[in-house]
């Protein structure tokens, strides 16, 4: 995983229009500038290969499928028989209203709930009664809708954590500084300066995550789960809070992710938004699911029309 | 194991009233655990200042030479002396320890180094009672008089034991009664409170979502108040029966009772009112045939046990958590 | 208390920015002293009242107390108030082992007593690591308190309340006397008369008990380092800080959780064993619960996660009283009184660990910027 282009700075994106943007809609928060430092200009370097040989030359078809599931909360049915799939290599889109248990559906994926019927297959096997985190080892990593980073750690730290998760250096390979921790400790201080770049936060590596500005707090926590090397990549509302540019921005992306081998989950409820970058769409409401299929004909689907029906689109 | 079986109704009934002890002291921790989230580490405490306020309140009327009639008039002074003192004292120590923490939105674990700092401090202030007196030469005569806090400080109340009635093959006597008769009365008047009165919903407001209950003009610091004053008073409660169950108090008596308590509140699913008293009686009646098993030496033993085991297999105790959902 | 902290932090950053031969030369000078220190006898800080040889004996001890329960509460963030039931354990285990039921040499008694606790750290934390947080507190409170009860009650192992007596010493390996200095004011003058011999361990005096200890402290602060800077380190702090998602970043939390309580225990128990080894008498009444929170309150005071604050810390806590007889009596009354004030004034501990410096310095100029922009996008 060698850096492809050395010398490369936050500076040089490719596409001249989107910097722009960034200088317009970035021309409101000056303040951060003069207080954290110089460098608050945060551009993600999309050139930066951040493909891992896991992930490479999965096999096509159906990477995760979620069958028939239902969660129950005591009289509360937060998911009633829901069923969907993801094929490998493309970014599907969970969208509907407040409430409509997308992150739910989440939780049940990366083992926080078993669900009361149903289950979960992720690369043809039965995700069962996994732990969280042999679920991640397995390959699935997600972010979380309310920032959940580690606040006192630095963003090198946070990402070294996700990255720790394909390592195996235990107490004694520490404690004698044994040749595999000093190679997983290279390797993980490789990938995580890649994801940074990648980013655009390789400057800030060495601040508290709590001390980044709230875009780039969104922007770790992908790095952060990117760093577990997933199959697939699950991302909870990661544009919420944005404003419109910063959104489009973070698409532009999440697709640049997707087109390094990546196959992602993307749940959010802004419609529109989600319409451009998605390969397909899964809605859900009430717990249900509604319409499954391309943008297009979501877009058309009637039911996905009156479920969005008075829901302001700009909610978030 | 054949004593227990040749002595089980004596054995029970210890085990209740010890029960009702441990019971009444849960019920501080409960409260407080429900409303602010805390481990009120420095409750036992409050239970060993109530202990000495009915001691010394019962010295200086002279209740030892009380007979007759006279000994239910003092046992009701001695509750009282002891329910007054410690709800003040908690009510202080909520003041002064965790009031502050609250103001500044401390994590858990220094709200709990605080509690700890609090605890040693009331029980070592009561330790080191004698010292202001020695400067004046009066420690002495104190001594004397109550009796020095470091050593045993008994209850001056002349209670005969007697034997009521007959429960099977146990006479269950005079100070049983008292003791698991007070209790449930306590008990009862509580949960009423608590279920019907306006400051008790308050409390279950706070308990459930302090945010809504603030937005419903609910004043949280004053539930805060309530529930510490609450708990006080039964820790008070609780100290009087302690006293008229063992008989002698000390300065370091609320360790172990208070760890002890806790445990009970756990058992019971802390932040439940019935669970508290479930988890005082199933510790108190656990603790009592355990004793009869393996000795009374291991008693404390199979307490601590009994505790881990049951947050083993269910960790969020025999009737589950919460203040605010439970009924009581 | 800030100078507190900046002067130590201050003293940090130059000793950071020297070149490497003099970072060298200046921390062998400092080691030199440290261990010379009962020898020098340094006027001010020797303790009068006391022998100061045992005081710093103690000092050194409870540090490695202290950088134990660190792992357990400063980086994994478990609330341990049992400590003192680890350190009775590996007590207990080297007098049994070397003097009450077998008489194996002490340098065998260490390492088993170390393993002893260990697996009794793992046996304590297995069921109770996967309950809440604040349930710990007080389980290992009940352990610590059932320990000493099982000392006490289990006569025919541990001799109940009389003790064992005769622990066996460290070998000696006697080669040479050093004179200890004697102070006229403050001037030095060689005491011939008074040498301690290298190394001969006894009652007599309580020195190369000091050297051993602190010996220990150096290492067991080597192997903390290492620790700290590797997967496990990182796995503990995330944990610490969030423990759902740290699991769900692939961290096993549990099992990490486990390995800080049974590490620490370890420590425990080594402490314990050397504790043993110089009183060579012990009974149950060492060990008291009051000990668990002292050993709290040295991790608070010292800031959790910052190993050489805790060090210092322990060393203060443990020196203070000794060198101020007059207050011994209302010592744990100070106590009390100085955790709360600590916990309301300066809840990270006098020397908290570098990075929540850095981040408080960082928040005490941005919040109102973050906080408004946190608003305003939401």
């Amino acid at each position: 995983m060698p850096d492809t282009t050395p010398g490369t700075t936050p500076g040089s994106t490719p596409d001249p229009e989107q910097h722009d943007t960034a200088k317009e809609t970035r021309g409101t928060r000056v303040d951060d500038d003069t207080v954290l430092g110089p460098d608050t200009e945060a551009t993600p370097d999309t050139s930066v290969d951040i493909s891992v040989e896991e992930v490479a030359d999965l096999p096509k078809g159906k990477m995760l499928e979620v069958e028939d599931v239902t969660l129950r909360f005591g009289g509360v049915t937060a998911l009633d028989g829901v069923s969907f799939h993801i094929n490998t290599g493309e970014i599907l889109g969970l969208i509907g209203p407040n409430g409509a248990g997308k992150t739910t559906c989440f939780n049940v994926m990366t083992g926080v709930y078993q669900p009361t019927s149903g289950g979960v297959r992720f690369m043809g096997e039965p995700l069962g009664k996994r732990q969280k985190f042999q679920i991640t080892k397995l390959g699935i990593a997600r972010t979380f809708q309310n920032i959940r980073l580690f606040h006192n750690m630095t963003a090198l730290e946070n990402v070294l954590v996700g990255a720790d998760a394909h390592h195996s250096t235990g107490m004694f390979s520490a404690l004698l500084r044994l040749p595999k921790h000093h190679a997983e400790e290279s390797e993980g201080m490789d990938r995580a300066y890649e994801l940074l770049k990648f980013m655009g936060l390789d400057k800030r590596a060495d601040e508290l995550a709590r001390n980044l500005p709230y875009g780039d707090q969104r922007r770790l926590e992908i790095a952060r789960a990117l760093a577990t090397n997933p199959k697939l990549l699950c991302l909870d509302e990661p544009a919420a809070g944005f404003n419109p540019a910063e959104k489009a921005r973070l698409m532009e992306l999440i697709q640049s992710i997707r087109d390094q081998g990546y196959t992602v989950l993307l749940i959010e409820h802004d419609m529109k938004l989600v319409m451009g970058v998605t390969d397909r769409i899964v809605v859900l409401e009430f717990g249900k699911k509604i319409a499954e299929g391309l943008p297009a004909e979501i877009q058309d689907n009637p039911a996905v029309i009156a479920a969005y029906l008075g829901v302001d689109e700009d909610a978030s | 194991m054949d004593l227990l079986l040749n002595h089980f109704w004596e054995f029970t009934i210890t085990g209740l009233a010890f029960g009702a002890v441990y019971a009444l002291i849960a019920l501080g921790y409960t409260l407080v655990y429900g409303v602010l989230r805390l481990i009120n580490f420095a409750h036992s405490e409050v239970f060993m200042w109530g202990s000495f306020a009915s001691v010394w309140v019962l010295t200086a009327l002279g209740a030892s030479k009380a007979s007759g009639v006279g000994v239910v008039g003092f046992l009701v002074i001695g509750f009282a002396a002891a329910m007054v003192t410690s709800a003040l004292v908690a009510l202080g120590l909520e003041f002064v320890a965790y009031r502050p923490l609250r103001k500044r939105n401390s994590p858990p674990l220094i709200a709990l180094i605080s509690a700890i700092g609090a605890s040693f401090v009331l029980s070592e202030a009561m330790g080191l009672r004698d010292k202001p007196f020695k400067w004046f030469g009066l420690d002495t005569d104190l001594a004397s008089y109550v009796g020095r806090p470091r050593e045993a400080s008994p209850l001056p109340l002349n209670i005969d034991t007697v034997r009521l009635f007959r429960v099977f093959d146990y006479r269950v006597s005079n100070i049983d009664l008292i003791v698991l008769g007070s209790a449930i009365v306590m008990m009862v008047i509580l949960d009423q409170f608590v279920k019907r009165s306006r400051l008790g919903r308050g409390i279950r407001a706070v308990a459930q979502d302090p945010e809504a209950a603030a937005l419903m003009g609910v004043n949280r610091d004053r539930v805060i108040r309530l529930t510490f004053v609450i708990g006080g008073a039964m820790a008070g409660a609780a100290a009087m029966m302690y006293l008229l169950k063992i008989g002698v108090t000390r300065y370091n008596a609320g360790f172990l009772l208070g760890v002890k308590a806790f445990t009970a509140a756990v058992l019971g699913g802390i932040g439940n009112l019935r669970g508290a008293l479930l988890g005082g009686f199933v510790l108190g009646v656990a603790e009592s045939y355990g004793s009869a098993i393996f000795g009374s030496n291991w008693k404390d033993v199979v307490a601590f046990t009994l505790l881990v085991i049951i947050l083993l297999f269910r960790p969020t105790g025999l009737l589950g958590e919460s203040l605010g959902k439970a009924r009581a | 208390m800030n100078a507190v902290s900046s002067f130590f932090h201050g003293i940090g950053d130059r000793f950071r920015a020297l070149p490497r031969w003099a970072k060298i030369v200046l921390a062998i000078a400092a080691a030199v002293i440290v261990y010379l220190l009962p020898i020098i006898n340094p006027p001010l800080i020797t303790t009068t009242d006391s022998d100061f040889g045992a005081v710093l004996f103690l000092c050194a001890l409870y540090a490695l107390v202290a950088i134990g329960l660190n792992i357990v509460i400063g980086y994994a963030g478990l609330l341990d108030l049992g400590y003192i039931g680890f350190f009775a354990i590996g007590a207990f285990t080297v007098g049994v082992l070397g003097s009450a039921h077998a008489k194996l040499p002490l340098l065998l008694c260490i390492p088993i007593a170390m393993v002893v606790t260990l697996v009794s750290g793992i046996v304590l934390g297995a069921p109770t690591l996967r309950v809440r947080g604040d349930y710990l507190a007080i389980v290992t409170l009940g352990f610590g308190e059932i320990v000493r009860l099982i000392l006490v009650n289990a006569d025919s192992l541990t001799g109940g309340s009389r003790g064992i007596s005769n622990i066996p010493t460290p070998p000696n390996l006697d080669l040479f006397g050093i004179p200890h200095l004697v102070w006229d004011g403050f001037v030095a003058k060689v005491d011939l008369s008074n040498q301690t011999r290298f190394l001969q361990f006894g009652v007599t005096d309580s020195i190369p008990y000091y050297w051993l200890a602190l010996t220990l402290v150096f290492i067991v602060l080597f192997l903390d380092w290492r620790m700290q800077n590797s997967r496990v380190g990182r796995a503990w702090e995330a944990t610490r800080e969030d423990e759902d998602a740290a699991e769900l970043m692939g961290v096993p939390t549990f099992r990490f959780k486990l390995l800080a309580f049974a590490t620490g225990a370890a420590i425990g128990g080594l402490s314990g064993a050397l504790f043993a080894t110089k009183q060579q008498f012990i009974n149950p009444d060492n060990f008291t619960i009051l000990y668990s929170v002292l050993f709290v309150a040295m991790v608070v005071v010292g800031g959790q996660g910052n190993r050489w604050g805790v060090v210092v810390a322990a060393a203060l806590l443990t020196w203070a009283p000794e060198k101020f007889r007059f207050l011994a009596d209302a010592r744990f009354l100070l106590f009390g009184l100085a955790l709360m004030a600590l916990a309301i004034f300066r809840p990270q501990g006098l020397m908290p660990p570098r990075r929540s410096v850095r981040a408080k310095k960082a928040d005490e100029v941005a919040p109102d910027q973050i906080d408004a922009e946190g608003v305003a996008r939401a």
